[in-house]
């Protein structure tokens, strides 16, 4: 079975965000893997360990993005793609357009991704993804089974299960809890060392300027302001509810 | 290899090393990187859940982190590959012990294994040698002490009394003696062990715990690293198979020298993982206790203690890693090292930089152990809290390994050996220092940290000229005078931490960004108060040798040397601390 993995590489979540000029400072910053695609990593290793074939890792970032790529080879991935080309990460789309493009180079039975990153948290890469593609997907999920063509998968539906049947290739997003990543052995990295990393560029996908051209702007980046200590409503009942539904009409301006 | 002036041990006394050619944390490469961050999550999943437990001396549990660690190649960092480890560089192995330093004293267990337990067969010991332990030792099959110290003999190796005779039959040594204060005693497998042949050869040998004759006594009843198994070896009539016999007869010292030259090293970077988790624990109790109406951190006087420690781990880190790259380039110069004993012998190149930075970094850890309790208050005299234990464990750095005394007696000593021997021009260098007794004052230097620089040029003529009074005076007989000794040795000692730190800080000025700006304040203070140490020392050593007018005319040399305009070491301690508390802990 053929696995391509879709990785991003994010800030460790520990990290505090420092924007200077309405950007966000990388200096000094320490990247890790995005956490959800971390499952989804050892999740795709686990599904060769059992069934054989071979993982792929593609990541559509800058540079740097080569070790959270190293790091998913030392786990146990077989082979790297980075697409470094700016234009490639302009928008959600963007990505999803590219990632379509490296997916349809090979026949992959499965897509893991993570359920969303952890630094814009759009969710929206690996959904597009199966769109583009035309194939089924299961999001946030946390049991996955294939055999014989077909996938069972258990997700997280905001406090329930659902249990769905899918037929292969799929499209699936890993959601905290599907399973206990793996951290590179010694052996790992040394081995992820000698592993290859291809660097593909637009051109090298058959895809054009215009094939990414973004569908969205970013007009100022901003950190949130700082929470505000909430307020203890007084008073009868009557006196509260009254005051609530003030504060949210007038003052939150939420209920109109 | 063609080797520039500065590109020798103890030569950074008498030479300038150029910033671009010192490692620092900053060259580490990405595979470093992911090292690093293997061994610490080692620590953060495998060890640190388990501390209390280790703490109370759970020696099967200890026994299967390490075998869990041999399983991450945590154990294989310094074994050749030919022999199933994987070879790596020793800025790798120091990232590892950086990184287990923060599992409590699990790192000594792990330490002892990788270090002084398996190093003396992989540098010393012959193929059959390593063939036969290595592979398991690497893999954590088995694991492996070290026992030099006895009762009767600590910083006096020596003067062991553990004797091998060899049997009748030819093919055994027969042990007898008790070995002290033997870490990992409780579990190890294998024991290197030094003993005299007939009394008089002091040699080493790999003793098996499966020997008929080998015992442990039983566990030290000790003030800290209670996670660490601490026994004494007792040997009793050991047949040991005379193919267990490590290197030569009778040469069993320069093993030894050599082991504890690595240890040193890899104390020292031990100290620094130590640091930083107690930099962390001490942020974030400041940062959540309240006192006044507000966070303690928010108080200056916190904020100049952990600018204070901040400083420090830098420092060290910086001299570590310095040493590290400086072993690293020995290691693979000219195609690398013929075989075990050419890589020990590379490695003692830089074996005055391993002493220095033992005595620094042990002093380093002490000095931010006791402040991160003194951050806590009463909390901090409190066992639920890690700084509790962090106090107690660091104290030990001063003394094993060749106490801070002794260290400090080798430094001078070595020095003086290497510039008899030819391999380093001090002598010379003194000389030159007498003249310059004439010349105005150094000028201040060009670029960025033109003043700092200044100092530490002052700072290495205080040594040179100390040090060369100290031979002029005494002779031979300077041996006698170990205040003095120790003195030198701490002359040597500030240069060396102030230097590595200043280039390392001038090789991240050339990047440029926030982290530079940060690292230029932290060498600003730190220089001028090493400096301050530096000249303090230098004057009373002086004094302790000199009187009446030759005494006055050495201080008017030194009154004109050590004049400087100081820093307002307050404004920037408030703006490192600021740094480190937005951080969450350690950063440079």
């Amino acid at each position: 079975m053929n696995i391509l993995v879709c990785v991003k590489q994010t800030f460790d979540t520990e990290e505090r965000i420092v924007i200077e000029d309405g950007i966000i400072q990388e200096e000094g910053v320490r990247f890790v893997v995005n956490p959800y695609d971390e499952y989804a990593i050892e999740e795709a290793i686990r599904l060769k360990e059992a069934h054989g074939g071979e993982v792929t890792v593609v990541s559509v970032g800058p540079e740097r993005a080569e070790e959270a790529l190293r790091t998913a080879l030392a786990m146990g991935a077989d082979e790297a793609i980075l697409v470094d080309d700016p234009r490639a990460r302009a928008d959600e789309a963007a990505v999803a357009t590219v990632l379509a493009a490296v997916a349809r180079q090979k026949p992959y039975d499965l897509i893991l991704a993570g359920n969303y990153a952890v630094d814009d948290g759009s969710g929206q890469v690996a959904i597009r993804l199966a769109e583009l593609l035309g194939w089924p997907y299961v999001a946030t999920v946390i049991r996955l089974m294939v055999a014989d063509g077909r996938a069972t998968a258990h997700r997280d539906a905001e406090g329930d299960i659902e249990v769905v049947a899918a037929p292969l290739p799929l499209v699936i997003t890993a959601q905290q809890g599907l399973n206990e990543p793996r951290y590179p052995s010694l052996l790992g990295i040394r081995r992820a060392a000698k592993k290859p990393i291809a660097r593909l560029r637009l051109s090298d996908l058959g895809l054009a300027a215009t094939d990414v051209a973004p569908y969205t702007e970013v007009v100022a980046t901003f950190a949130p302001p700082a929470k505000q200590p909430g307020r203890i409503l007084s008073g009868t009942l009557d006196e509260q509810v009254a005051a609530l539904v003030d504060a949210l009409c007038r003052v939150e301006r939420v209920v109109s | 290899m063609e080797r520039a002036p500065w590109m020798r041990g103890g030569a950074f006394l008498i030479a300038d090393t150029p910033a671009e050619a010192v490692f620092t944390p900053e060259d580490f490469t990405a595979e470093h990187r992911l090292i690093h961050e293997a061994a610490r999550s080692f620590v953060e999943r495998e060890v640190r859940p388990h501390l209390a437990a280790l703490e109370r001396q759970d020696w099967d549990l200890t026994v299967r982190l390490l075998r869990k660690a041999g399983q991450q190649g945590l154990l294989a960092a310094e074994v050749p590959e030919a022999y199933g480890g994987l070879g790596l560089d020793k800025v790798s192995a120091a990232l590892i012990s950086e990184a287990l330093a923060q599992g409590g004293s699990f790192a000594l267990s792990h330490g002892a294994h990788v270090g002084i337990g398996t190093l003396p067969i992989v540098f010393f010991g012959s193929e059959d040698q390593k063939t036969r332990y290595l592979p398991a030792l690497a893999a954590g099959d088995k694991f492996a002490a070290y026992a030099l110290t006895e009762p009767e003999s600590g910083s006096d190796a020596l003067s062991a009394r553990t004797t091998a005779r060899l049997a009748p039959d030819g093919r055994h040594y027969i042990l007898n003696g008790s070995k002290q204060f033997i870490t990992n005693a409780a579990f190890a497998d294998v024991f290197i062990v030094y003993a005299k042949i007939d009394g008089e050869r002091f040699s080493a040998f790999i003793v098996e715990r499966d020997f008929p004759g080998v015992a442990t006594g039983p566990e030290e009843h000790k003030m800290g690293i209670k996670a660490s198994s601490t026994r004494p070896l007792i040997l009793q009539d050991v047949p040991v198979p005379v193919e267990n016999l490590l290197g030569e007869p009778g040469r069993g010292h320069v093993i030894a020298f050599n082991i504890l030259n690595i240890g040193r090293h890899k104390l020292a970077v031990g100290c620094v993982g130590g640091m930083k988790e107690a930099i962390a624990e001490a942020v974030r109790y400041a940062q959540t206790r309240r006192q006044f109406g507000r966070a303690i951190a928010e108080f200056p006087l916190i904020q100049q203690k952990l600018a204070d420690m901040a400083i420090r781990a830098f420092v060290t880190e910086s001299m570590c890693y310095r040493t590290t790259g400086d072993i690293d380039r020995e290691l693979s110069a000219d195609g690398g090292p013929a075989d075990g004993r050419d890589a020990a012998r590379r490695i003692a190149e830089y074996a005055l930089e391993c002493s220095i930075n033992k005595v620094y970094a042990s002093e380093a850890l002490g000095f931010v152990v006791d402040e991160a309790v003194q951050i806590h208050g009463g909390y901090g005299y409190i066992e639920d809290y890690p700084v509790e234990r962090m106090y107690r464990d660091a104290r030990i750095n001063r003394i094993f390994e060749g106490t801070n005394e002794i260290n400090r007696l080798l430094i001078p000593e070595m020095l003086l050996r290497r510039a008899m021997k030819g391999e380093l021009p001090l002598l010379q260098a003194a000389k030159d220092v007498e003249r310059e007794v004439f010349n105005p004052s150094p000028d201040e230097a060009q670029g960025v940290f033109a003043a700092e620089r200044r100092l530490l040029t002052v700072g290495k003529r205080l040594f040179l000229y100390t040090g060369g009074l100290a031979v002029q005076r005494f002779g031979q007989a300077l041996e006698g005078e170990q205040e003095i000794l120790a003195a030198l040795a701490d002359l040597a000692i500030e240069v060396y931490a102030a230097e590595s730190a200043l280039l390392r800080a001038e090789k991240a000025a050339e990047r440029g960004g926030g982290r530079a700006e940060h690292q230029a304040d932290m060498v600003r203070v730190y220089v001028r108060e090493a400096f301050d140490r530096i000249a303090a020392r230098s004057r009373d050593a002086l004094a302790a040798m000199e009187e009446g007018d030759a005494l006055r005319t050495h201080l008017a040399v030194w009154r004109k040397w050590t004049r400087y305009e100081p820093v307002n070491g307050k404004r920037m301690k408030r703006e490192i601390a600021g740094r480190i508390l937005a951080a969450g802990g350690y950063f440079a």
